[in-house]
């Protein structure tokens, strides 16, 4: 390749300016410190390059110092933070990778290619650090489907979540939706995707050894995705969006599944000595990063890279999204034979460039160098902001339309089991394959977490992972810090239920514009809250993603802190499932459980305002609690489990009715002072519902942790007394009607 | 006892496939571009989007050059298993009778419904007992299993129906609920059901695993 040349005057005569760095999103401030850093003017194709790298979706330049604060150390951990995902050790010689992304504002715009893409950006994170995706989770939020542009909006993601999923081989095994107003303009997509691999095959992403070829694999680039990073992950939502669309990229299942396959075998030959995949700014930010993290620099010839459309300029093969494209670093000897792999998978690979020992990203057009940028400059420098967090004086979330009025508590339990938020998520989850792979022990609604076996080792005949994605953002919304303390206790319990020790902890902090006081306290206090609940349980953040400006018209999101967790069990087949199955067994209400209706979903259905705060949690007992459960559960003795979550105590027992088919008998006691429908239908963390034989759930008590024997499984009605009184009876049957209200948004 | 399991580009479930018929059998992987089988006493053509199922599911993929060499394994009496995309393979290169069109409900379905044998003259289904009633999952979306009427009665006829799913539980809008059927001389079967992810209790259900062991038990003699 050509040595070293100062920029050409063609570009000289063409360079964009401030005003040009400015429609590309960087500030004054930011176009004067690129110019410090390179001595001189950009050209179009370095503005290009900086505008993307130091967006805040690559740079994290409002939340990077906040994420600094989490805990990301562990005895567990493989690879924490900074890799393309996270990974923990499951014994046995594995690892297992895993990662939360957004792709929201790709989805508001075009939710099919959107949703799909999102699914495919997170599989190639996931293998590109060698491990094999194993699962799929998604976590979604819509506005109300009573608006017609929520149901298109819920309609063509889920079927964009499969479309990819399914394609590719890869099972989507959990997942959580709600429908709150705050997401009308503005919903969110995160897909979170799990990876195994034998420990010592994860590869890291950074480049090394000057000399060596950078190869390009997968599809050919386009125009697609120009600035996504930017100009959608980066801004918030307003008119015209529809004329956004070039930006979302089209996604290419088919292309990706042959790449997956091809980019395993290679890592498995041992022919790579990095990979990286091309995500958010394509080329320019997976060729930086590597390079960064090796602390070499790269050449790359924009000529060589195959395009899917002709006459495209430098800057634009620069930065394109095109989809199912990774990046890897070869030694030459071995380029024939990586190159004969890839024909074999018919994947294109081509040599666009070489690893160099200049600490610059030089980018060449035929040999003519057409941006030279020091890569430090791009990756590390650019400028953190601190946040300026302001609590607001009141609640500023309007309070919920009011659905429920004057209702009694039989009538109270069926409105809860019809609203989205808690109705059954059957005709989402069926859309989408979970069983291939054959590891799945756990299916949607079987229990409260998947359950994805592992190959069998001596220790343990049949070990298995657990897996959950959880986050109540109106909760959240009345207390960032407890909210998102409640969501990882949320995410733990339900990994509790199944018998699962958590191992590990990814987030997506989905967040409004950080650049207002009200949204940067948000986000100071929800890491805050996050890096507690982590603490008290043990278990580090093995990397994330953080989603901001997701604001539209009305004004900002729900917080939205995804926290998505993996945990271990020892034997497969005594995963705990939720339904009550035994005629004659006990139940148990399990944990330090404080029920309370403000902020619980019978409160939103009946249009009270967000309260400004949520009760503390007793996080160690509740910690304490989850314990108890998983060695219950463990050891084989309780015959389902179940936390209490949105809809209360009563909502959680009806679910477990409805997963067995069987009814229940229950009776009561409330708070003095507190009516049935607190009792009922209040929320909190720390509740269980546990059914076995009395013995067993007597035992449970035997540490710290409340257990009260509250009823008893059986009959074909749902039967509830409080104090006495029979506030609830209802035929399972009549619960089911009442939980299937979602079937008719896809009919 | 050896199965060959095909490895089409966009193949999703051949691995599970080579493992399911690995607990009855030796099980290895036939690569797409192959014109030759090896040493094969049982082909499966499996699950997946073969070719991105571009075009329609199945239509590229029977103009693989290993689909010529299955052919001519079937013609010679081999057995031949073509499990959800195997199956719309199968037909489209004309190795089964009708088509499967997109289900009724026009959506991806995973499900996993009760599957009736209707007939034991496949020997995926020679040691099983007609009406026997099986758990096995569906995962699709081009399901909806179609024929010409008069040819849908001379497969009933001709006892070729293999499987029905249970009344009511038709996840496709299949005709006459028909899960399974098989060529003329039966060592062809095609299913959308997936076998392969019945295999163990553990993950649902063991009752899949009952046609990979047919079809051992029915070349066990030859084999032996």
């Amino acid at each position: 390749m050509s040595a070293v040349a100062p920029v050409a005057e063609p570009e000289r005569q063409a360079l964009p300016g401030l005003a040009g760095a400015q429609a590309l999103g960087l500030t004054e401030d930011e176009y004067a410190l690129i110019g410090q850093k390179l001595g001189r003017e950009p050209n179009l194709v370095e503005l290009a390059m900086f505008s993307l790298l130091w967006s805040e979706h690559c740079a994290y330049k409002h939340s990077r110092r906040l994420l600094a604060t989490l805990p990301s150390a562990g005895e567990r951990l493989v690879m924490g933070p900074g890799e393309n995902a996270g990974a923990v050790d499951v014994g046995g010689g594995l690892a297992v990778a895993f990662k939360v992304e957004s792709h929201n504002h790709p989805s508001a715009v075009e939710p099919f290619q959107g949703a799909a893409t999102g699914v495919g950006g997170i599989l190639r994170d996931v293998f590109a650090v060698g491990a094999r995706p194993i699962a799929v989770l998604d976590s979604l939020r819509f506005g109300d489907p009573s608006s017609e542009r929520s149901r298109y909006l819920l309609d063509r993601a889920v079927a964009g979540i499969g479309h990819y999923g399914n394609s590719i081989g890869v099972p989507t095994v959990g997942g959580e939706v709600y429908f709150e107003e705050p997401y009308e303009q503005n919903c969110l997509v995160n897909a979170m995707c799990i990876g195994l691999a034998p420990r010592e095959r994860l590869i890291r992403s950074a480049a090394a050894g000057p000399g060596n070829v950078v190869v390009l694999l997968g599809a050919s680039t386009g125009r697609d995705g120009i600035g996504g990073a930017s100009v959608l992950a980066s801004a918030e939502l307003g008119e015209g969006d529809a004329a956004k669309r070039p930006s979302v990229q089209i996604g290419d299942p088919f292309a990706e599944k042959k790449l997956l396959e091809c980019c395993l075998e290679l890592l498995e030959r041992g022919l790579l000595v990095a990979l990286q995949d091309l995500g958010a700014a394509g080329l320019t930010s997976s060729a930086a990063e590597m390079a960064s993290k090796g602390g070499v620099g790269v050449e790359i010839d924009v000529a060589r890279v195959p395009l899917r459309e002709p006459g495209m300029e430098p800057f634009e093969i620069m930065i394109s999204e095109s989809q199912e494209r990774m990046l890897c670093v070869v030694a030459p000897r071995r380029l024939d034979e990586v190159l004969g792999l890839c024909a074999r998978w018919e994947t294109q690979a081509t040599a666009i460039g070489t690893i160099t020992d200049s600490g610059r990203f030089r980018v060449l057009s035929d040999g003519a160098v057409v941006g030279d940028v020091p890569i430090g400059a791009l990756v590390d420098d650019c400028p953190l902001y601190d946040l300026s967090p302001r609590p607001p004086g009141a609640q500023v979330y309007p309070a919920p339309a009011a659905r429920l009025t004057d209702a009694d508590p039989g009538e109270s339990l069926l409105a809860l089991l019809s609203c989205p938020n808690l109705a059954s998520r059957r005709p989402l989850f069926e859309q989408y394959d979970c069983l291939v792979g054959s590891r799945t022990v756990c299916r949607p609604e079987q229990a409260d977490a998947a359950v994805l076996r592992l190959p069998a080792r001596e220790d343990a005949p049949r070990p298995a992972i657990a897996t959950s994605i959880d986050c109540n953002g109106r909760r959240v919304a009345c207390d960032p810090r407890s909210g998102t303390r409640e969501a990882v206790l949320e995410c733990a319990a339900n990994l509790a239920c199944v018998g699962a020790e958590p191992l590990g902890l990814t987030n997506c902090l989905n967040f409004g514009n950080p650049e207002k006081a009200l949204v940067a306290w948000q986000l100071t206090e929800a890491v805050g809250g996050l890096g507690e609940a982590c603490r008290a349980l043990g278990i580090p953040v093995v990397g994330g993603n953080v989603s901001l400006y997701n604001e539209a018209g009305e004004g900002p999101i729900y917080p939205t802190p995804v926290v998505g967790m993996v945990g271990e069990l020892p034997d497969a087949a005594r995963a705990g499932g939720l339904a009550f199955a035994r005629a004659g067994d006990g139940i148990a209400l399990v944990g330090p459980f404080a029920p309370a209706l403000a902020a619980s979903e019978l409160a939103r259905l009946r249009g009270e305002a967000l309260p400004g705060g949520l009760p503390a949690a007793e996080v160690a007992a509740v910690v304490a609690a989850q314990a108890a459960v998983r060695a219950a559960v463990r050891a084989g003795v309780v015959t389902s489990a179940h936390d209490v979550a949105e809809g209360g105590l009563a909502v959680a027992l009806a679910e477990c009715c409805l997963a067995g088919g069987v009814g229940a008998q229950v009776s009561l006691a409330g708070r003095p002072g507190g009516g049935p429908d607190e009792a009922l239908f209040g929320e909190g963390p720390g509740g269980f519902v546990l059914s076995g034989p009395d013995d067993a759930l007597r035992a449970l008590a035997a540490g710290a942790t409340p257990v009260a024997i509250i009823g008893r499984v059986g009959g074909e009605r749902l039967r509830i007394e409080h104090e006495g009184e029979e506030v609830v009876d209802l035929a399972v049957g009549r619960l089911a009607e009442a939980h299937r209200t979602l079937e008719a948004l896809f009919s | 006892m050896r199965f060959g399991v095909v490895r089409f580009p966009g193949s999703c479930d051949e691995v599970d496939a080579q493992l399911a018929a690995s607990r009855v059998g030796e099980a290895v992987l036939l690569w797409h571009a192959e014109r030759d089988l090896g040493r094969i006493d049982v082909v499966v053509v499996p699950g997946g989007f073969s070719y991105g199922d571009y075009l329609r599911p199945g239509a590229i993929a029977r103009f693989a050059p290993v689909m010529d060499a299955i052919a001519e394994f079937a013609r010679a009496g081999g057995p031949v298993l073509g499990i959800c995309n195997g199956f719309q393979v199968l037909c489209e290169a004309g190795m089964l009778p009708g088509a499967l069109l997109p289900n009724r409900g026009l959506r991806f379905v995973c499900r996993q419904p009760g599957v009736r044998v209707e007939s034991t003259a496949s020997p995926f289904t020679a040691a099983l007992a007609v009406g026997e009633r099986l758990s096995i999952p569906v995962k699709h979306t081009t399901g909806c299993y179609w024929a010409p009427e008069h040819q849908l009665d001379r497969l009933e006829a001709e006892n070729r129906v293999v499987l029905r799913y249970c009344p009511g539980q038709n996840p496709n809008g299949s005709m006459r609920d028909i899960a399974g059927v098989c060529n003329e001389a039966g060592n062809v079967m095609g299913l959308m059901p997936h076998p392969e992810h019945a295999v163990d209790q553990l993950t649902g259900s063991a009752d899949g695993l009952r046609l990979f062991e047919s079809v051992a038990q029915a070349l066990a003699p030859v084999a032996a």
